[in-house]
This record gives C-alpha cells, structure tokens and sequence, in this order.
C-alpha cells in the first residue's frame, strides 16, 4: 500500500489511536484483577455484605 | 428479566457477564470488516492517502460527543429518578469519554499538519472540542475530590448537565463562525456528501468504534459496582473494628 508522501502521519494517527484503545482495555482489565482480589481478601476475612448475609441464612 | 431488575447492581453485573463476551466478539468483527474496508478505500482527490485518517477522527469525534450525551442522559437519572446505576454509568463513560476526545484531538491535529500547514489553530470546532476534553477531565477530578459516591454523584450530574451546552456548540461551530475546519459532511439535512467509496467505510468504522464504546462502557460499570461493593466492605470492616 502506497501512503504517499504523508505516510508518517497516517501510521502515526493510527499508531496512536491503537495506544489509547489498548491504554483503556488495560486499565480496565487491570483494574478488575484488583478489585476481584479485594473482594476475596474480604471474602477470607469473614466479611460480607448484608444481601450476601441475607441470601447464606435462606439457603 | 425485566428492564427494572436492570436497576438491581447485581443482576445487572451477571447479564454483563453474559452479554460481554458477544459483544466483544462483534466488535473484533466489526473491526475486522472496518479496517479492511478502509485499506481498500480509495485515496480523496484533495486529501490523498490522509483521507485515511479520518476513518477514526470522525469515530473518535463522534464518541466524544456520544459519550457526554451520555453522561447527560445519566446525570437527569441521578437527578430526577436517583436510578441506582444511573451514577453508575455516568462515572464508568467518563475516561472512555475523554480518551475519545483525545484520539480526536490527536487524530485531527496530525490530519491537519500535511492538510492545512498547521498542528492547531484556535478555530472555534477544535476550540470547542478542546473544552470538552477539558471538561472530562474537570468530571473525573470531580469524582476522585468527593468521597461519598452519592454526595459526588449529584454534583458531577449537576456539571455535566452545565457542561452539555457545549454539545450543540461542537456541533454547530462550523456552521455559526468562520472556521477552518470543514463543515458539516456526513450527518446534514441534504443528504451526505462523501462519495461512497469512502463514506461506506467510514460507516462502518462509525459502527465498529461504537460497538466498541459499548463493550468498554459496560466492562467499566460492572468495575464500578465491584469499587463500590468493596467500599461498603471496608465501610463494614472499619465498623467491626470501632465494636459496639
């Protein structure tokens, strides 16, 4: 594919734009990965919330 | 499942679940079609090969612009509803927002440098654009400043809804002041007025980037709800501690 004489701006546009998608799908990974670990560690400690309280006693 | 069990966090994370992985799949798809589309398109008789570029500036501008609509939208069902995701939703849109912007700015900055000779100028579309990302950032600062997720909720809504007077500003700055950049092509009451060579990809890039809004939009409210599920816990942690 020929880009003519601006290619460098075209691959740029686009390599940035690759940059920003995948900065946003990362923090967005990550940041579940984080939050799954807290909720276990609360998890381990003993420590539920009152609708996950209420749903244990009527199992 | 009616749409009010929506309201329910929980029941509105397990459909996530479900829903997130065909959603996904769509985009990588839609992608797929989209970007080999694009590289097919002709090159613009003005433009050259940089018409390229536009397949995701306009994408972009068009998600920037999407998503504080949708905060709006969100903000009046703080406001009015006090709908439980409603905050929700508004403070997941956000980032993804302001990162839309961006990829705007930059995008349309590096169009503009072969096309017009300039990275920027203080044209009253790339203005008003500047303020919008501007404005995302002032929201998510504004969500970080606030502990209380309900108290920072009403007053997030309450400036996005002031913020929202820039919409039509965007929109319509091409058509109230002299500008350098282009008038409005694509969505105008005579129809379009790109060749379809180029307008059908960009159609498709529009629809491609949207799916992807949607897939990252949903992915960061189900994150929201575990914040805010860990936050009651520690709420609850820190009151075991205190005792009775």
């Amino acid at each position: 594919m020929n880009l003519g004489p601006h290619a460098a701006f075209i691959v740029t546009a686009y390599a940035a734009a690759i940059a920003i998608v995948a900065a946003l799908v990362a923090w967005i990974v990550f940041d579940r990965r984080h939050l799954s670990r807290m909720l276990d560690a609360f998890e381990a400690q003993g420590i539920s919330r009152r609708s996950e309280r209420a749903n244990e006693e009527t199992l | 499942m009616t749409l009010i069990d929506l309201a329910n966090p929980s029941r509105f994370s397990a459909l996530t679940d479900r829903v997130l992985p065909w959603l996904s799949s769509a985009t990588l798809l839609a992608f797929a079609f989209g970007i080999s589309q694009a590289y097919l398109a002709p090159d613009d008789y003005q433009q050259g090969a940089t018409v390229k570029i536009m397949f995701i500036h306009v994408p972009a501008a068009w998600l920037g612009i999407f998503a504080w609509l949708l905060m709006s939208a969100a903000a009046l069902g703080t406001l009015v509803w006090r709908h439980p995701l409603a905050d929700v939703a508004a403070k997941a849109a956000a980032p993804i927002g302001a990162a839309f912007t961006l990829m705007c700015l930059v995008t349309g900055s590096l169009w503009g440098r072969p096309m017009w000779g300039t990275y920027w100028v203080w044209d009253a579309r790339l203005t008003s654009v500047l303020v919008l990302f501007l404005m995302y950032l002032g929201v998510i600062a504004l969500w970080r400043t606030i502990d209380d997720p309900t108290r920072a909720a009403r007053v997030a809504a309450v400036l996005t809804l002031v913020g929202a007077i820039n919409i039509p500003i965007i929109k319509f700055s091409v058509d109230w002041w002299n500008t350098l950049h282009q008038p409005a092509s694509v969505l105008r009451l005579g129809g379009s007025t790109i060749h379809p060579s180029i307008l059908v990809p960009l159609i498709v890039m529009l629809v491609a980037f949207t799916l992807l809004f949607l897939t990252l939009h949903l992915a960061a409210m189900r994150n929201e709800i575990m914040r805010r599920r860990v936050r009651t816990m520690m709420m609850l942690r820190a009151d075991a501690r205190a005792g009775p």
